[in-house]
């Protein structure tokens, strides 16, 4: 493989020959060539330069790979500001890069919490100044994510905010979701809700035998599934647009497969470790697979990875939450939640694909446009005039998750040494190459 | 493996560490109980001390106020001839501070032989003995498990019973919060005991059931023709929102009286692992009824079986030791 040189010339011109072309929006899957001129893609197609690659234009081997419009990922931890030890939008956005990401939107609960139009700001210029991938961010529902008091949404909007959530924090009085949701309405936002009633939520595992046999308290999947049905409600009521950050349980899969049957603007998204992993992967007190909500049992885990492959659930976001050794180094009732999730993301997710759980194609969309999609962002497909945000992988590479080599400021993950097939290639945001494997 | 040296006999317990019962086997939990019944008799004579482990160093670090549990330990060091130290830390001060991993760094580099460990968090002592290079005692963890109650509860019935295998025990009260009723379950199920668990539903964890029990929330027939009758301490200090709505109810269905012993069977033995909240969990009349409850023989058989686990676990560490020497 070529290399392409780091700063790219005005309109120079690449061109992506021997790729497997695949675009999850218009269910392209085809050998062929791309090409893009400076930051955009200008063409593509089996036949193009069919009779050669015009002289002068950078070429590309893509050596018979999967060349795919770039992860979006709707749900990243970034920690900047306030816990830049544990990582930073400049190693976050590496991290991202090796992951094939070329989007990504970050949670508000930084230190400040992002509720106001100076954080919004804030993300944007860091972002722009690092210039690798592109970060969007979320603004807080209420403010500090104290869950009384609206943010400016309009405003917010306006400055960039591309939609609303209280981060790890449930919006748990009734009342103010029901306002939100309504609200949010004037300016087409979406809640996004970490969907768990916190009085049921005083535990640190899922409920049930290993949480009797480790003496920890349990969270009971009905605290997922009660906020999902009462939010339901809430939406019927409103009309607001609503999203379900990482559902974990089949009972709540069901209500918003029942909701989405009933045409509510509902959408949801999960994690690749609540399809990859269960309870057990906490036994031995491993505060590596502590997550909010808490890994579930297996009946659950299998009906995440189900409603990937039926579309219930829309998107596939990491979760990405780097936490320091010192955060989870603890007994595990006080360990930090998290999983830090951008460099697996995409090996992981394939796993349903090499398990014929689901379709090549079909995996793609839940990682590019329909998550770009849920949040009206650019990007997420293979577009003449589109953004030149691409990823090269090869879906079948062996290896294995080997957390130490992460870009990430943070190596909190419970899949040390987990075996893998896929690997991410090349990433390219806006024409440049941000991440060769290669290089 | 080639055969150890004669004073380094290994033990019939091959673990490292005492962190809990769940896994542990028949033959080594009775291993540890026969080497108990010696010091028994030992602790009964008029010179009480054994040399075995002279020049060791014991050190009992208490996260969670305990007084007979930290005083057990302290008497069995003593009684072998260990060098002991006991701290008490309050895990408020800690929390802020100096992490776990950090106490149990700084002890270690003071090479003690033996930690034994009392942490509120479950699965503390378990993180705890990763780091360091001695033996680790597990002295209650949470809500997981406190072995060496286990131990002494098995070597009471065993010496008043001849054995464990078929009869019936009662567990009762607050299993959700209870590690001294985890590991009960675990140590006497596998010496073929049948378990009970009585309490309110609120006061039993998720899937109990699946450690083997069968769980009862009318304490009368829980009791029914049973051979034990263990009263677990409410635990108040850990209660968080409204388990049960008053004392006086909780005493008058799963508190120990005369009259819901009468189903029980006619010579079944009282037991508690103390502190008793008297006329909370049980009649103080019945508590003091020497005929019935064997509470103070518990705190005895507890120097004993905690003798037996330092001894036990001394050995085992100068067998590790000299296994690994080229």
């Amino acid at each position: 493989m070529k290399p392409v040189s780091a700063a790219l010339k005005a309109h120079e011109q690449v061109a992506y020959v021997n790729a497997r072309l695949l675009d999850p929006a218009t269910g392209l899957d085809t050998p062929g060539v791309l090409m893009t001129d400076g930051a955009v893609i200008a063409d593509l197609g089996p036949q193009l330069f069919a009779d050669g690659v015009p002289e002068k234009m950078t070429v590309v081997d893509c050596g018979g790979h999967c060349l795919a419009p770039g992860l979006v990922d709707i749900r990243v931890q970034l920690r900047e500001p306030g816990d830049e030890h544990k990582e930073t939008i400049e190693s976050g956005s590496r991290a991202a890069a090796a992951g094939g990401v070329t989007t990504m939107v970050s949670l508000p609960n930084t230190d400040p919490v992002i509720d106001d139009v100076a954080g919004v700001e804030f993300i944007a210029r860091r972002a722009r100044e690092v210039k690798l991938v592109k970060i969007y961010s979320y603004a807080s529902v209420t403010r500090r994510v104290e869950g009384t008091q609206l943010t400016e949404v309009g405003l917010l909007s306006e400055y960039g905010a591309v939609a609303f959530t209280d981060g790890l924090k449930a919006v748990a009085d009734a009342n103010v979701m029901r306002r939100a949701l309504s609200y949010a309405r004037a300016f087409d936002q979406v809640i996004v809700q970490h969907p768990e009633e916190p009085a049921l939520a005083h535990g640190s595992m899922n409920a049930g035998e290993l949480a009797t046999r480790l003496g920890l308290r349990g969270i009971p999947a009905a605290a997922e599934v009660i906020m999902i049905e009462r939010d339901l409600r809430l939406v019927e009521l409103t009309g607001g647009r609503y999203h379900a950050a990482h559902v974990s349980t089949a009972a709540a899969l069901e209500r918003i497969r029942e909701g989405k049957a009933r045409g509510l603007k509902i959408t949801c998204d999960t994690a690749p470790h609540y399809f990859t992993l269960n309870e057990n992967a906490v036994g031995d007190y491993r505060t590596f697979a502590k997550v909010s909500p808490p890994l579930r049992s297996e009946a659950d885990r299998q009906a995440v990875a189900d409603a990937v492959t039926d579309g219930t659930i829309d998107a596939i976001a990491s979760d990405h939450s780097p936490h320091d050794q010192d955060s989870k180094r603890l007994p595990f009732d006080l360990a930090d939640c998290g999983i830090v999730g951008l460099e697996s993301l995409l090996p992981l997710s394939l796993e349903l694909v090499h398990k014929g759980s689901t379709t090549l194609l079909d995996l793609l969309a839940s990682l590019t446009c329909r998550p770009a999609g849920i949040l009206g962002l650019p990007g997420g497909c293979l577009e003449e005039g589109a953004a030149a945000d691409l990823v090269l992988f090869d879906p079948e590479r062996p290896g294995r998750i080997v957390p130490e080599t992460f870009r990430s400021k943070s190596k909190n993950s419970p899949f040390d040494d987990h075996p893998i097939q896929g690997k991410v290639l090349r990433t390219v945001v806006d024409g440049r190459t941000i991440f060769d494997a290669d290089a | 493996m080639s055969a150890p040296p004669n004073s380094l006999q290994n033990t019939g317990y091959p673990h490292r560490h005492l962190l809990g019962t769940e896994g542990l086997s028949a033959g080594e939990i009775t291993f540890l109980l026969d080497l108990a019944d010696t010091y028994v008799d030992l602790n009964r004579q008029e010179d009480k001390k054994k040399s075995l482990l002279s020049g060791r160093t014991v050190i009992n670090l208490f996260f969670e106020s305990s007084t007979r549990t930290r005083t057990s330990f302290e008497l069995a060091g003593k009684r072998l001839s260990a060098d002991v130290i006991s701290m008490s830390v309050a895990w408020s001060s800690i929390k802020k501070g100096e992490t776990l991993i950090d106490t149990a760094m700084t002890l270690n580099a003071m090479h003690p032989d033996v930690l034994v460990v009392r942490h509120p968090e479950s699965g503390a002592v378990k993180l705890l003995s990763e780091k360091v290079n001695c033996a680790v005692i597990n002295a209650g963890d949470g809500s997981h498990e406190h072995p060496t109650q286990a131990l002494l509860d098995a070597l009471t019935i065993r010496r008043r019973r001849g054995g464990l295998e078929g009869l019936t025990v009662a567990i009762c009260g607050d299993i959700l919060h209870s590690r001294v009723a985890r590991s009960n379950i675990h140590l006497l199920t596998t010496l073929g005991a049948r378990i009970r668990v009585i309490a309110p539903p609120t006061l039993l964890p998720s899937q109990i059931e699946r450690l083997g029990v069968e769980s009862y929330f009318d304490m009368r027939e829980g009791l029914r023709d049973c051979d034990i009758v263990m009263m677990l301490r409410l635990q108040t200090e850990r209660m968080q929102g409204s388990y049960v709505p008053s004392i006086r109810e909780y005493f008058r269905f799963f508190g120990l009286d005369r009259d819901k012993l009468r189903l029980a069977k006619p010579d079944a033995l009282i037991m508690h692992p103390g502190p008793m909240n008297r006329g909370v969990e049980i009649d103080s009349e019945l508590a003091d009824d020497i005929d019935r409850s064997v509470i103070r023989e518990q705190v005895e058989m507890g120097v004993a079986v905690r003798m037996a686990c330092l001894d036990t676990l001394n050995r085992g560490r100068r067998f590790h030791e000299a296994e690994t020497q080229p």
